[in-house]
């Protein structure tokens, strides 16, 4: 019992990040019919906003200690961060600690910018190319936002600690009588994205704004001919997609850390939780990242590994192979959509 | 002649004399001078120019033709690879049972793969092509590396190793490496002429030869009723379906093609190199050939050796400046300007060079959709009309709606 539902956390943990993903690929690809090759590089780009959050957080100066000596005998420099300065030592040294959740506020601006940029810079001029070469300019930014952050950050992965009072590890389930002990920070990256995809779904159901959005995406035409600029809402939706892929990102540094090649690895499995859960349909892509998560963490079990080797390394294609023959338009794809 | 027409078969034989003239014309810089950093005409690179030419000519007929965007090619490339090393493995090192099992285990994997994924096309057909060779290369790099079954030595790459049967191998005779009819792939014959010096290469040869049956063949698919078919896919396939045509075998058929294409291509990577490796399959890779269809001209018959040419060539290049020699090629300038040119010049060249590549395909796939091979025929248009003043009409391929 206790290792079936610690593999349920495992898989909704990776689950999250990967509904997260799919779910701004659906947005971008519902509103703007865009097939988004470069999405897992917003995914990136976010996680490397709480990079860069720690590293304006840690910049300091220096000042020789006048009672303090090296072992060389020379006076010690010692180096103040700014804040600290500022903040008095106490508060600042805590900043720094939570320089990951701090980096949410950081990267919502920073990537809804990215998203209008892109959109009105680049994909604008997409929507009437052929499917392929929405892929194939995607793709090539993909290549260079990729580069990017590589010229800028190195190739290593960067470490992005999660706040020391979140570091640490929960028992779960003792009134139950169950024993299950996980990394707090995971259980927070699961509320989180549930927290985030309510959110979406909310905006899309209760505002004016999304309604006119869900309008949209049902018919374009129509909408435009009631007099609604539907470019312009569907430009902020770009940009919120953006900003959801990047707040994934950013959460999902403390448990892997941050490297260039982090959104390629999590882009093409995020695409086949698109085609799985149905191109264009939002509870779809959401249901089959947390079922494909799932599976993939029942598959990693040694007992799984045993009966049939490799198995976890497949799983997903495998699924997405088998729902893409029998259900061609995925779990809750709609009827019209890339029926080409 | 050959069953080609006039204009295809001085392509054919421009492209035969280039291939086989490589080693001189891409020797262009004395080998002691500044400039024989851009010398391209050493073996190892000459290989990869028309093995990754081959690989792409094959993914063209598919993408090309079709239209069906493929993510997964490279996992044909590797089972090729591996097909070709076996062959070493159990035979001895004569290239070409490898080369030909790699051609027909690709081809088979091919028909399974396309039995199953040509049931959808556009984005699906990209993403179960994409999933498919996702799990080929999990596959290879993992379960099929354990002890009892070692079909693809995991991490390590496939090699031979002194244990290994070769049956028909004999060692006095023969060189310890792969060779074709003893004569070793490696077998390199240096000549010096004044400053310059070229290098033949046994290797460089064979693959070359084979690419340019492989060009023949692909000339003769794109002229013949076959290739029309595959047209007619590309640009309207409901109305041919509704012609009474049942397109499902002739994408297939173009599918196999191109996985042997593919194949062809891994089994000579193995054939100059014995060694072969999961990260052949990767999706990267994948992405990589459909950079050098799309960079040359999709469609077009030499646009994909262009381009494979071309992303492999600045692959070697590109890569191999540094900040010092940036610094030589600014000396000129004044000290302040000089650092600031290498300063704006760096992020570029050297490591970065994937950077350089990734805004050329997007500038290529944003303003020229055809490819180099449409941006040479624009401006051969515009000097023509400069000449004549004659407004030609360029054929339209979209379908008309």
């Amino acid at each position: 019992m206790d290792a079936i539902l610690l593999q349920v956390l495992n898989g909704l943990d990776k689950g999250s990040a990967y509904a997260l993903i799919a779910l701004g690929l659906t947005l971008i690809f519902g509103t703007l019919g865009v097939v988004n090759f470069a999405h897992g590089a917003l995914f990136m780009i976010g996680a490397f906003c709480s990079v860069t959050l720690q590293r304006i957080l840690n910049a300091s100066f220096e000042t020789i200690s006048e009672t303090e000596k090296d072992f060389l005998g020379n006076p010690l420099k010692v180096k103040t961060p700014y804040v600290e300065s500022w903040f008095g030592p106490e508060v600042g040294a805590s900043i720094i600690d939570w320089s990951v959740p701090l980096a949410i506020l950081f990267a919502i601006p920073i990537m809804i910018a990215i998203g209008f940029i892109m959109e009105r810079g680049l994909i604008k001029h997409f929507y009437k190319r052929p499917h392929a070469d929405q892929i194939l300019v995607t793709f090539g930014l993909a290549i260079v936002l990729q580069e990017v952050i590589k010229a800028f950050f190195g190739a290593n992965p960067i470490q992005t600690p999660a706040p020391d009072a979140l570091s640490g590890v929960a028992q779960l389930g003792e009134g139950l009588g169950l024993q299950i002990a996980y990394p707090i920070w995971r259980l927070i990256y699961i509320a989180f994205a549930l927290l985030i995809i309510g959110g979406v779904f909310a905006f899309l159901q209760f505002t004016t704004f999304g309604m006119v959005v869900r309008a949209g995406m049902a018919d374009r035409e129509t909408v435009g001919l009631l007099g609604i600029d539907i470019d312009k809402r569907f430009t902020t939706m770009f940009g919120l997609a953006a900003a959801v892929a990047g707040l994934a990102g950013v959460m999902y540094g403390p448990i892997n850390a941050p490297n260039y090649h982090m959104g390629m690895d999590f882009l093409v499995l995020s695409f086949v939780v698109v085609v799985v859960g149905g191109m264009g349909s939002l509870p779809g892509a959401v249901l089959a990242g947390f079922i494909l998560g799932i599976l993939e963490a029942f598959a990693s079990t040694t007992w799984a590994t045993t009966t049939i080797p490799g198995i976890n390394q497949i799983i997903i294609y495998l699924v997405a192979i088998i729902v893409l023959l029998t259900r061609p338009r995925g779990l809750m794809g709609k009827k019209g959509v890339m029926e080409d | 002649m050959l069953g080609l027409n006039a204009k295809d078969m001085s392509l054919l034989i421009v492209v035969a004399i280039l291939t086989m003239c490589a080693p001189l014309i891409l020797n262009p810089f004395p080998a002691d001078s500044a400039m024989a950093q851009f010398n391209a005409g050493y073996p190892d690179l000459m290989q990869k120019f028309v093995i990754f030419g081959i690989f792409a000519i094959g993914f063209n007929i598919l993408f090309g033709l079709t239209g069906y965007l493929s993510f997964g090619h490279a996992a044909f490339l590797g089972v090729g690879s591996y097909s070709c090393v076996w062959m070493f493995k159990l035979l001895g090192y004569n290239v070409l049972p490898g080369i030909a099992l790699s051609v027909v285990t690709s081809g088979l994997f091919a028909l399974l793969i396309g039995l199953i994924t040509l049931r959808r096309s556009g984005i699906y057909f990209s993403i179960l092509t994409l999933a498919f060779a996702q799990m080929s290369f999990a596959l290879a790099y993992s379960v099929l590396s354990n002890p009892k079954f070692n079909l693809t030595n995991g991490e390590t790459g496939l090699q031979v190793y002194a244990n290994d049967p070769q049956w028909f191998h004999n060692s006095e005779r023969l060189p310890d490496l792969p060779h074709i009819f003893g004569l070793s792939m490696r077998a390199t014959q240096k000549v010096s002429v004044g400053g310059w010096e070229f290098q033949f290469n046994t290797g460089y040869y064979l693959c070359a030869f084979i690419m340019l049956i492989c060009f023949y063949l692909a000339i003769r698919i794109f002229r013949s009723p076959f290739g029309m078919m595959l047209r007619a896919v590309k640009s309207n396939q409901q109305r041919m379906n509704y012609t009474g045509l049942n397109s499902r075998p002739y994408t297939l058929a173009a599918f196999v093609i191109s996985g042997m294409y593919a194949g062809l291509a891994g089994g000579l990577l193995s054939a100059v190199d014995p060694l072969a490796g999961a990260e052949r399959m990767q999706w990267t890779a994948s992405g990589e050939v459909v950079l050098m269809t799309i960079l040359g001209g999709a469609g077009t018959l030499i646009g994909p050796v262009l381009g494979a040419g071309l992303i492999k060539y600045f692959e070697n290049i590109f890569s191999k400046i540094n900040d010092n020699v940036l610094h030589g090629w600014f000396s000129f300038l004044p000290d302040g300007m000089e650092d600031l040119m290498v300063t704006l010049i760096h992020p570029f060249v050297g490591k970065g060079w994937h950077l350089t590549l990734g805004i050329i395909f997007m500038l290529v796939v944003t303003f020229l959709p055809g490819g180099l091979v449409e941006g040479g025929q624009r401006i051969g248009r515009m000097l023509s009309r400069k000449k004549s003043k004659e407004a030609d009409s360029p054929a339209s391929t979209e379908p008309a709606e």
